[in-house]
């Protein structure tokens, strides 16, 4: 087996584990004995006669949890790996078109209104969404500059004054009952996320995976300067709109369950592209592999660390920046 | 091959150069001559539809490049930009491999075939043992020299090289001459521009010498390279010497 077929099947199988040790601990311990029965039983359809505490925990309060991780995980890995090679650089995150921002917005907003849950996640998928649209509408327009360029500069310009309009909300909203469940919204979290909500998200994030898979050897063009790109047959334009598009439905899907959960998509792909190289059809896999690991990994230590939840957005920069600076050290010039 | 008839090119509301009309039969070698900011990359620019023109036409085997879409165009004519250094860490072959993309469905990866003409264009350029290489580790000549091989695995009827011998030594700025010079004995036309006069006489059979955005003169480099066209290109005295085996050079007069 050659070295990177090795680092394909050693990091599935650390997922693998990552996911058999996610079921197990907590509050309630399981034994990976119960956890294989259990499984067994249920894909058999047979009975079993393991303690009713057991499949609570396992069907109804672990698994949906951390299929959500692996889901969130995963998507936010993707967008950010379609993100780095479109946008040639390696320190851009999912979040640079203001997804993150306009789907935080949405979020606030409604539980500034006190609305109810699946409201507020419909206005964060929302607002994602038109936050994206907004800036690829005022980017495309600023013709006779390098069009990457316009849509950064209007991504960063647009997701700072969404940032202010929460600023704005946070200060006008309740302090006592309001504020709290922003604040909460804002760390992210995937404490409270249901059968429903998955079943909502993950479809919408695979309807986004489907054109970057179809497309994976075709978004390398994406990855040489926009002459290089058109003088070798690629319409960059159109390119970039399904790309962005896609990733953006993937994020939009994710941070309206999970709500923002940062440096998932900054640091996942950077890691896998040291690892399999910048090719987009083996980069793609890995990254999604990786990024369901990191954070289920992370969002595993946050419910068991500590007797209080930890937010996983606090957790994963705590990580992420030293992981970060020390890939990049180990890093040689190119990316 | 390429027709330009009263081209006016430039960037959207800002007309760099006018009245420029040439035609490059197949085979033909043409070198651009001109001083920084002559319009040289422009011009390339708008022959390859990735600039719109301002007025004027533009022909590729007798089709307006209008009606051409991206990737009927990169099957006609394969560009060499000036090197750069930003890219990711792609190896050579997958480089080169990206040539293959207008010959390639929108979904599709490339096959045996493809990397078979990546592997032959590496090959014509002495660049086989470099495949494996990251592009971000070989050195400024070999990264040219991968940018001609990728623009040969269009298998384009036009190649336009834009500079290709700047920042290469001596030996490189040779080799890459004579590689334009053996393309196009095999019939692909070349458009390219360069510093340096002489290479206009060493493989083109025409130069179009190209100041302000205006075409000077176009002709045999023999007849329109001359001390008094050079001194209004370039504003400095080159006196052109006929050399003992044919052929002509140019030489600096410097402190007169």
């Amino acid at each position: 087996m050659n070295s990177r077929a090795l680092t394909y099947v050693l990091a599935a199988a650390a997922l693998l584990g990552l996911t058999a040790l996610a079921f197990a601990v907590g509050r309630y311990p399981v034994s990976l004995g119960e956890i294989v029965s259990l499984l067994a039983a249920k894909l058999t359809g047979s009975t079993h006669t393991l303690p009713a505490n057991v499949e609570t925990v396992v069907m109804q309060v672990r698994g949906p949890r951390v299929l959500a991780a692996l889901v969130v995980g995963a998507a936010l890995a993707a967008a950010g790996t379609a993100y780095q090679g479109m946008f040639r650089n390696p320190l851009v995150s999912p979040d640079i078109l203001g997804v993150s921002t306009g789907a935080a917005l949405g979020a606030v907003l409604g539980i500034f209104l006190s609305l109810n849950v699946l409201m507020i996640q419909l206005l964060a998928f929302a607002g994602g969404l038109a936050a994206v649209g907004l800036v690829y509408w005022i980017g495309s327009r600023l013709r006779g500059h390098d069009p990457l360029l316009a849509l950064v500069l209007t991504g960063v310009v647009i997701g700072t004054l969404l940032g202010s309009v929460i600023a704005l909300l946070k200060y006008l909203a309740d302090p006592y009952n309001q504020l709290p469940a922003i604040t909460y919204w804002l760390l992210g979290s995937l404490a409270s996320i249901s059968p429903r909500d998955l079943s909502v998200a993950a479809p919408l994030a695979l309807l986004g995976l489907a054109p970057m898979l179809l497309l994976r050897w075709r978004m390398n063009l994406l990855a040489l300067p926009d002459d290089e790109a058109r003088a070798l047959g690629v319409d960059t334009r159109k390119l970039r709109l399904v790309v962005i598009a896609a990733a953006t439905l993937m994020t939009a899907a994710a941070v309206a369950v999970s709500g923002v959960i940062g440096w998932i998509g900054l640091l996942v792909p950077h890691a896998a592209r040291m690892l399999v190289g910048p090719d987009f059809g083996r980069l793609l896999p890995l990254a999604m592999l990786l990024g369901a690991a990191f954070l289920l990994a992370v969002d595993t230590l946050c419910r068991t660390i500590a007797t209080i939840e930890v937010p996983p957005g606090v957790l994963t920069a705590l990580i992420g920046t030293p992981f970060f600076l020390w890939l990049f050290a180990l890093s040689r010039r190119s990316w | 091959m390429l027709k330009v008839e009263s081209l006016a090119f430039g960037f959207p509301g800002r007309t760099i150069g006018r009245d420029v009309s040439f035609s490059l039969g197949d085979g033909e070698v043409m070198c651009v001559l001109g001083p920084n900011g002559g319009g040289k990359t422009t011009l390339f620019r708008t022959v390859l539809g990735l600039l719109a023109k301002h007025s004027g036409s533009i022909a590729l085997e007798g089709q307006s490049i209008e009606t051409l879409s991206r990737s009927e165009i990169a099957k006609l004519i394969g560009y060499v930009p000036q090197g750069h250094s930003g890219y990711f860490a792609y190896t050579v072959r997958d480089f080169v491999l990206m040539g293959r993309t207008a010959h390639l469905g929108i979904f599709s990866s490339p096959s045996k075939k493809d990397f078979d003409v990546a592997d032959r264009a590496l090959a014509s350029l002495g660049m086989a043992q470099l495949a494996e290489r990251p592009i971000t580790e070989v050195s400024g000549g070999e990264r040219q020299l991968a940018l001609v091989a990728r623009a040969l695995a269009q298998e384009p009827r036009l190649l336009v090289l834009d500079e290709p011998t700047a920042s290469l030594d001596f030996g490189n700025q040779v080799r890459v001459l004579e590689r334009i010079a053996a393309l196009a004995r095999t019939g692909i036309s070349i458009l390219f521009s360069s510093h340096d006069p002489d290479h206009a006489f060493l493989c083109a059979q025409r130069a179009l010498l190209l100041a302000e955005g205006r075409a000077l003169e176009i002709g045999a480099p023999r007849e329109v390279i001359r001390a008094d066209t050079l001194q209004r290109l370039y504003g400095v005295s080159v006196q052109v010497l006929p050399l003992a085996g044919g052929g002509h050079t140019c030489l600096p007069a410097i402190g007169h």
